[in-house]
C-alpha cells in the first residue's frame, strides 16, 4: 500500500516539471509519476554513425514508430496531421527544436480583437513573470529588442546567424519584412550545470552536449533536491474519486506491471493535450460518466495542432546543413491579423538551417528531384549543404469536431485504451497555408534558391498538441478554471498544453510551461482555501 | 541455434541490383554504387525494424519483375522499377530510405563529399557568427506586435 501524498503529478515533461519545481518550496509530500524513464545521454544518437537512421526508427518522433515501451499508440489515420511527442522524464523536450517563441499578447484576446474563438480568461502581462521565470530556470539564448514582440531579457546571447541565417536575413531584407534570431533553449555559454553548445547540429532528438533544454536537466534536478519523489515507469491507468466528487489518487501500473493505488490530496495533470484527455476519458465511473472533468462535454474536443506549411530550396552557396542547431531565425510579418490576407489571425516563420545528407537523400529523393541512375551523384552534391527551408507554423483555430476521443480497439502494453485522434484542416488554416506557401517561396526565390519544394501540411508534424481541456470562467464552456483548476472535480489540476484557449502561431512550449508555473503560483497563494 | 537470415538470396540479389539502379558506382566522383558488398552487408546487417517491410518491397518487386531483376534487360528494369516506385507505398519507401541512409553513411561516399568520418558529438562542428549588421534595418523598425485592450 502506498502512502498517501499531498500532491500527485502525472507526468514528467516540460509542463510536470515546472509545477513540481514551483510547488517544492510549500514543503508538501509531492510525488510524479511518469510512464517513461530516465534519458541516458550517452545512448543519444548523435554520439555513433547511425545517428541520421535512428530518427526513423527509435528515435522518431512518433510514437506509433518509435514504439518504445514507453510510449502508448495513438490512432491517427483520420488526420492529415499525425501525432508526434516523446514520453520519459523529460517529454517532448527531450525531442524537440528548442525553438521558444512565447505567445503574443494578442493572441490571448482574440474574440476581442478579431471576433473568433474564445478569449482567454489570463493575458499576456499575467504571465509575463512566469515567461520570465521559465527562461532563466531552462535557460534561453536570444536577443532582445525585438521589434514584433514586448520587451524581454534572454539570459544568454543567441546563436549566431551563421550562412543560414545570414543568407535568409539578406533574403528577407530585400523583400522589407520582418526577422530576428530565435529565442532557443540551446545554451549559447554555460549555463547552470549545462554545457554551451558545440553545434552537433542533431538536436532534436535529444543533445548528447546537454546544451539543449530538455525539464530532465534543468527542472527535475532542482525539484529533486527540494524534495519532490519522481517515481518513473509508472503509467496511469485511471483518476479515481471519493462520494464528495473529489480526486482520491490514481490507479497505476508500475515498472514491473503490477496494479497499484496512489492516494492524493490534489492531483495535477501533465499530460499534453492528447494524454490529458485520454487519462480523464479513461476515468469514466459512475459518478463520471462521460469521463472525469467532462460536464462541458469539451474534454477531448477543438484539438489544435498549428498545421505547418514548409517550404524549401537550394542556393549555391553552401548553407549550414546539419552543422548547427536547426532553427536559427522567426519572422512574425504575418502574425498579426489582416483581413486583406483573406483570413483572421496568422502565423510565424521559423527558418532552418539544413539537413545531413541521409536526410537530405531520403527527403529529395521523395520529392523527385533526386534521380535515380548515373545522375544521382552530380544532383546529390549540387542539393547537399545548399539547403535554405521556412516553414509557416499557422494559428489554428478552435473547432468541436477536432478532437480526442478513446480508441475502441486500439490498447497500450497496459491494456488501457488508446487516444484516436479526428481532426481535419479548417478553412481560414487552410488559407493561411496557402498564403504563408505563397511567401515563402518569395523569400526562397529572394535567395536565389532553386528546385522548391513544398510540404503542405508537414505530415508528421502534429507537435503541438493543444486545447483539449481548455480553461475559461464559464463551466459550460471550458474544462479548468482561470487557475487551472477542473470546474467539476475541485481537487483537480490541469497544467498543461490542453487547458489553451486559442493556440496562436508559435511553439507552444515556452507559453505551456509559463502557465504551469503560474498555476503552481496560484495554488501556493491559495493554499487555505484551494478547495472552496 | 541458427537464426533465419532476414532477407533470402534471391531477395539479397533483388536488392543489390535494384540498389545499384538508385546509385550506380562513379568513376567521376570515386564513389561505389550502393550494390557495393560493404554497403550491401551494412543495409542487411541493421534491417533490424525495417526487415518486415524490406521484405514486403522486395516481394513486390519480384512480383512485378517476374524473374531476377538482374535478368532483366535494361529497359525492363526501368520500367519494373518505375511501376514498383508507384505502387510499392510505404515498404517501397523504406527499401529506397535503407538503400540511402547505409551509403550516404559509407567512409568512401562520405570523403567524397567532402564530409567527416565521424559522428557529430563530440567534437561539434564551427558555426559562424554571419552577418549582424545585417539586422539593423530590422532593428530600426518601430513596434510592430499588436496591442491589447
Amino acid at each position: 500500500m502506498n502512502e498517501a501524498v499531498d500532491v500527485l503529478i502525472i507526468g514528467a515533461g516540460a509542463s510536470g516539471a515546472a509545477v513540481a519545481w514551483s510547488l517544492a518550496e510549500t514543503k508538501m509530500h509531492i510525488l510524479c509519476l511518469d510512464q517513461g524513464g530516465w534519458m541516458n545521454p550517452a545512448a543519444y544518437p548523435s554520439r555513433g554513425r547511425d545517428w541520421e537512421a535512428r530518427f526513423f526508427g527509435d528515435y522518431s518522433p512518433s510514437p506509433n514508430i518509435r514504439a518504445r515501451p514507453e510510449d502508448y499508440p495513438i490512432n491517427d489515420d483520420n488526420s492529415p496531421i499525425k501525432v508526434v511527442n516523446f514520453n520519459g522524464v523529460g517529454g517532448s523536450t527531450v525531442m524537440y527544436t528548442a525553438h521558444f517563441p512565447r505567445l503574443h499578447p494578442s493572441d490571448f484576446k482574440v474574440k476581442t480583437l478579431d471576433g473568433v474563438a474564445d478569449d482567454w480568461p489570463i493575458d499576456y502581462d499575467t504571465l509575463a513573470p512566469f515567461f520570465a521565470e521559465n527562461d532563466r530556470m531552462m535557460g534561453v539564448s536570444g536577443l532582445s529588442g525585438d521589434p514584433a514582440f514586448p520587451p524581454t531579457e534572454p539570459p544568454m546571447p543567441p546563436l549566431p546567424l551563421g550562412r543560414s541565417g545570414a543568407a535568409l536575413g539578406k533574403a528577407m531584407n530585400k523583400l522589407g519584412w520582418h526577422w530576428w534570431p530565435s529565442d532557443t533553449t540551446v545554451a549559447t555559454t554555460d549555463y547552470e550545470g549545462r554545457a554551451r553548445c558545440i553545434n552537433l547540429g542533431h538536436c532534436t532528438p535529444a543533445c548528447a552536449q546537454g546544451a539543449k533544454a530538455s525539464t530532465d536537466i534543468t527542472y527535475w534536478p532542482a525539484a529533486l533536491r527540494a524534495g519532490v519523489e519522481l517515481r518513473t515507469h509508472c503509467r496511469v491507468r485511471e483518476i479515481t474519486t471519493n462520494e464528495h466528487g473529489m480526486a482520491s489518487g490514481v490507479v497505476y501500473y508500475d515498472k514491473d506491471g503490477v496494479e497499484q493505488f496512489q492516494g492524493a490530496e490534489v492531483v495535477i495533470i501533465a499530460c499534453n493535450g492528447i494524454g490529458t484527455p485520454r487519462l480523464l476519458l479513461n476515468s469514466a465511473s459512475g459518478r463520471f460518466p462521460n469521463g472525469l472533468a467532462n460536464s462541458s462535454g469539451l474534454v477531448g474536443k477543438n484539438l489544435m495542432f498549428h498545421p505547418y506549411a514548409q517550404v524549401y530550396g537550394f542556393v549555391e552557396e553552401v548553407t549550414d546543413s546539419n552543422r548547427a542547431p536547426p532553427i536559427c531565425l522567426w519572422s512574425k510579418e504575418f502574425y498579426e491579423t489582416d483581413l486583406s490576407r483573406g483570413f483572421v489571425r496568422g502565423y510565424a516563420f521559423q527558418f532552418g538551417r539544413g539537413a545531413g545528407p541521409v536526410m537530405e537523400a531520403v527527403m529529395s529523393e521523395a520529392k523527385g528531384i533526386l534521380p535515380w541512375g548515373a545522375a544521382h551523384h552530380a544532383v546529390f552534391r549540387r542539393l547537399n549543404g545548399h539547403r535554405l527551408q521556412l516553414s509557416a507554423i499557422c494559428e489554428d483555430l478552435p473547432e468541436e469536431h477536432n478532437r480526442v476521443t478513446l480508441d475502441p480497439h486500439l490498447k497500450d502494453i497496459h491494456g488501457i485504451p488508446a487516444p484516436k485522434v479526428d481532426y481535419t484542416i479548417g478553412e481560414n488554416s487552410a488559407k493561411m497555408m496557402e498564403h504563408g506557401v505563397a511567401r515563402a517561396k518569395e523569400v526562397l526565390a529572394a535567395a536565389g534558391a532553386t528546385d522548391i519544394c513544398v510540404n503542405c501540411p508537414i505530415l508528421y508534424g502534429g507537435w503541438h498538441l493543444l486545447g483539449t481541456a481548455r480553461m475559461g470562467t464559464d463551466p459550460e464552456r471550458s474544462v479548468v478554471n482561470e487557475w487551472g483548476r477542473s470546474h467539476d472535480v475541485k481537487n483537480l489540476f490541469i497544467v498543461d498544453g490542453s487547458v489553451f484557449v486559442t493556440s496562436g502561431g508559435v511553439n507552444p512550449t515556452s507559453t505551456i510551461q509559463a502557465i504551469a508555473l503560474y498555476i503552481a503560483d496560484q495554488m501556493k497563494s491559495r493554499l487555505a482555501n484551494l478547495f472552496d | 541455434m541458427l537464426t533465419k537470415p532476414a532477407l533470402t538470396p534471391a531477395q539479397r540479389d533483388d536488392l543489390r541490383s535494384f540498389a545499384a539502379m538508385i546509385i550506380p558506382d562513379s568513376a567521376e566522383y570515386k564513389v561505389p554504387g550502393a550494390d557495393d558488398p560493404k554497403i550491401q552487408a551494412d543495409i542487411v546487417a541493421t534491417l533490424g525494424r525495417d526487415t518486415e517491410p524490406v521484405r514486403e518491397a522486395l516481394d513486390h518487386l519480384a512480383r512485378l519483375a517476374g524473374q531476377p531483376l538482374a535478368g532483366l534487360d535494361p529497359a525492363r528494369r526501368e520500367t519494373v522499377a518505375k511501376e514498383f516506385r508507384n505502387s510499392g507505398g510505404a515498404a517501397a519507401a523504406t527499401l529506397i530510405r535503407v538503400v540511402l541512409q547505409c551509403y550516404y553513411r559509407d567512409d568512401r561516399v562520405l570523403r567524397s563529399l567532402g564530409l567527416e568520418l565521424r559522428p557529430p558529438f563530440p567534437e561539434g562542428y564551427t558555426l559562424e557568427q554571419g552577418d549582424w549588421s545585417l539586422l539593423d534595418p530590422v532593428k530600426a523598425r518601430p513596434a510592430m506586435w499588436r496591442r491589447v485592450p
